[in-house]
Order: structure tokens, then sequence, then C-alpha cells
């Protein structure tokens, strides 16, 4: 598991007070109960983790935790270099 | 119009978490001011640049831990303390009446009292932005609602009845009071649950107080001659309440009946009070309480829970007013103060000593104010102290005072209960 996708699970576990081990990357947010203030909620936590900005057209998509994972991978890829080493 | 009666109780305050230990404190005359931590996270000086240095804060609210004070998670990232403290003192209450079961959900009202709202979160998330441009969390906006604490009791409860908060400063929790007890007595809401909830206790607010210079520098003591100041408190009380009839017919046990309330503005200073306009609502409260069918309704007040701040002006005004609204009588009401226990909780404040005048009458036994060994005797008031002191035969009734900066006055009026 690399790191990206480590830090969101335990960030999305920690959010539901859940096990890890219930987080999985195809585990979607209705599965977990997210609900709307819980994705903004979340978005700001991975946002301020990874000092990126998710665009809210990506927001609005991201219906798993894998969807998730994938999007800070790409934004962190599409960002200056010097933005995504921080 | 219905009778209206209190059959449930819930409280979080710096004197106890539960009615049971609130009543014990009270009783005891055990007060809840104490020193605080000056150290405050952020500050750019060791030194708070405090006169004074106690308040009265809650003890042992944790609501991760304790499966009696137990919020989802969901709810402890969107909301502050005060609206905690105000969830938690309101499901105390409905758990006690009953409420829930009785009443359609639709048809119960949740009307509180909050002024300051959220104020530590608001603070904490300012406090970043401005000095390190941080990012504020998208829960800022719902943890400094002042209604955040309303919202979340309707929503953990259910109820979609009239659901509203009151922000009259000093005052709200009274005033909040008195809408509910109008409502259900004029059948617009059968039953409710209604009180305050505040939690302001930050540097800024803190700060902010420092410099009107009105806080102790020792403890709050209402009326005595040694005064120096209010203190500053936080917590929250709440009351359900519902008709006599109904609360008879489901055997519910009725702690005291609600029989007035009085609403007043001095219209004319923003932090000086003027005696006529506190004496104006405690008329009204007691004219309202006549028409209730308490006959002379002044003859038959036993006790006073006086607003009672401490602060040098409050407590003259205050007892001027006392005189002007009950005249000869006046000297001889025992009056007592609360906030020698538990501290000024601004928009909590009225429904906590709702909450200890209701308990007053229920035991017919009335608490002293705290600290406090001389009165002034230039307000000619019994001012109860030392001790407690059981309510004269024959007095039945009690007034509850609150007399907000800007001049708006709530004073509610209640009643002994005996079958």
């Amino acid at each position: 598991m690399d790191d990206i996708e480590s830090r969101i699970i335990e960030l999305v576990a920690k959010s539901k007070n859940l096990p890890t081990s219930d987080v999985r990357m195809d585990t979607t947010f209705d599965e977990l109960q997210i609900d709307s203030l819980d994705k903004i909620n979340l978005s700001f936590a991975v946002e301020e983790m990874f000092s990126i900005e998710i665009p809210d057209e990506s927001l609005n998509s991201l219906k798993t935790v894998g969807d998730v994972v994938r999007g800070v991978e790409n934004l962190r890829a599409a960002a200056p270099p010097d933005a995504a080493a921080s | 119009m219905k009778r209206v009666v209190v059959t449930g109780l819930g409280c979080i305050t710096p004197i106890g978490n539960t009615v049971e230990e609130f009543r014990e404190s009270m009783f005891a005359g055990r007060t809840g001011i104490a020193p605080f931590d000056t150290t405050f996270a952020g500050a750019l000086s060791p030194d708070p640049g405090l006169r004074f240095r106690t308040t009265a804060k809650v003890k042992g609210f944790d609501p991760v831990n304790n499966p009696a004070q137990h919020l989802a998670s969901g709810v402890i990232v969107s909301s502050d303390s005060s609206a905690q403290f105000g969830i938690v003192a309101a499901r105390q209450a409905a758990a006690e009446s009953g409420l829930l079961s009785h009443y359609d959900p639709a048809d119960i009202a949740i009307i509180t009292g909050c002024a300051c709202g959220g104020r530590a979160a608001d603070e904490e998330a300012n406090r970043h932005l401005y000095t390190r441009n941080a990012r504020v969390a998208p829960t800022a906006i719902l943890r400094t609602m002042a209604s955040s604490g309303t919202s979340s009791i309707a929503i953990e409860m259910g109820v979609t009845g009239q659901v509203l908060n009151v922000s009259t400063a000093c005052a709200s929790g009274t005033h909040a009071i008195g809408l509910a007890f109008q409502m259900v007595r004029a059948g617009i809401a059968p039953a409710a649950i209604t009180g305050g909830y505040e939690a302001a206790l930050t540097f800024g607010f803190l700060r902010a107080w420092d410099s009107m210079r009105v806080v102790s520098p020792t403890s709050c003591r209402p009326f005595a001659l040694d005064r120096d100041g209010m203190t500053l408190g936080e917590g929250s009380a709440m009351l359900a309440i519902e008709p006599l009839d109904a609360a008879l017919a489901r055997g519910a046990r009725i702690y005291a009946e609600i029989v007035g309330f009085g609403m007043s503005a001095d219209a004319h200073h923003i932090t000086q009070p003027r005696a006529e306009g506190a004496a104006l609502a405690m008329r009204r409260a007691l004219e309202d309480a006549a028409q209730s069918g308490a006959d002379d309704a002044a003859g038959r007040v036993g006790y006073i829970n006086a607003h009672g701040t401490g602060t040098p002006t409050n407590d003259a005004v205050e007892a001027a007013a006392i005189h002007q609204a009950l005249g000869e009588l006046a000297p001889h009401i025992p009056v007592g103060a609360s906030k020698s226990l538990t501290g000024h909780s601004i928009g909590a404040a009225g429904a906590i000593e709702a909450l200890a005048t209701v308990l007053a009458l229920d035991a017919a036994n009335l608490p002293y104010t705290a600290g406090v060994t001389e009165i002034d005797p230039a307000f000619n008031l019994d001012v109860i102290m030392g001790a407690t002191r059981p309510l004269a035969v024959g007095k039945d009734l009690a007034l509850s005072n609150s007399l907000a900066f800007g001049g708006l006055n709530a004073v509610l009026a209640l009643r002994r209960y005996t079958s």
C-alpha cells in the first residue's frame, strides 16, 4: 500500500471512528455513510494533508475511497515540483 | 389558557453535570467559581493581561468517553461546546419527563437562548486565519451558529415542531423559557423543551469583559457590601414543560408550575440599566401570574432569584427595581443570586437560574448566596446568606429575574406545585 493510499484510508477511518481494516480502495462513501457534510470535511482534510486544491467538479465525482486516492495522485502529478514536494 | 408545569430538568453547569449534582451543590452553597488556567493557546504573551483570575467553568464534560454525555463524532466535529452542553442538558430533561414518548414530534417546541454562539470555534478559526493565513474549516460556520445547539437537539430527538433560538444577551435563557411558556399556555405548542446554553470563556471574550471593568478580581458576591464585580461562567440548563392536565393524565413528576412572564426594555443605554425597566418586567410577570390564577401574586412571592451579577451598578439598580415592583413587601422577601455559585453564563444564565428556582420551590427550601457575609444596607433587602432557609408558609411564588445589557429585561414567575 503506497503512502497516499494508507494516509487517506487512515483519514477516512478516523473520520468515521472505524478501524482501517474496514476501509478499502473500493469502499464507497455510501457504504461508509459519508454524507455531503462528511465529504466536504474529508476533502478539506485531504487538501490540508497534501497541499492541494480539489476542484468542485472533481469533488462531485468522488464516490469511493479509491477515487480520492487517484484524484490526489493526479493532482500531485500535475502540480509544480515545489508544491508536490511539500 | 392551560396551566403549564415543569416535568423534566437537565443541566451541564459549573456546579454539576446532572440535576442531582446541581441540587446538592446549590443547597450546600458550593461554588463553581475557581481560578482558571491562564495559559491560552496562541497568546503572544505569557501574561494574559487580565485583572481577574477566576471563572466558573464546567468540569468533567466528556462527550467522547462519558456514555451519559455521548455525542456522535459527526456532531462533535460540527459543533462547539456551547451547543454540546445544550444537547446533553436537553437530552436529560427529555429523558426525565418522557416527553418524547407522549407527544407527537411535530407537537413539541424547542425554544432556547444562546447569545454568543460558538465563540471558541470562531476565535480559534480566526486566530489561525489572521496569524498564519490558514484555511478555515468548512465546519466553522456550523460551529459558530448561535442556533447550532437548537438544531442539533431537534435532529437528535426528531422534533419537528416550532424550533428557534433567542438572542437577548444575558436574558436569552429567560426570554426563551418565557416564550415557550406562552406557547404551551396558549396551546400553540402542546409541549416544549426550553432553556439556554453558552460556552464563551475564550481568551478574547475574557479580555473584552476585562476591558469593560466589570469583572470581579476576587469572586462574584451579589448584593454584598464589598461586592466588586461579576464572574464569567458557562453551561446549560433545560426544562421540559407541558400542560398540567396532560402531565397529571400520564402521571408525570411535576417540579413546579410556570405562572407568569414579563418582558420590558429600558430604552435607555446599552450598558447602564434602569430600575424602571426591570420593575416593569417584574410587575408584568406578577400581573400575568394573577391572570393565571395566582390571586394576590405580589403577596405570595416568597423568593426572588435575582439577576444579581455582583457589579456595583447592577445590584443597586435591581434592588431599586425590586422596591419599585413590590413596594412595602420588598424588604421582607428573601432574595438569592445563583451567580455566586455558577458565575454569569450570559445566554444560559436565565435558564440555569430558572432551574435553581424550580428546585428551590420543589424542595420548599431557598439556597443562599455564597460568599456574602455582609449585605449592602443601602438595599434594604432580605438577601439569603450563610444557610438555606425554608420557603415561608403561605408563600408559593418565586420570581427569576434576568436583566440584560442593552436594557432587555425578562422575568419568570413560578409557583410551588402541590397536588
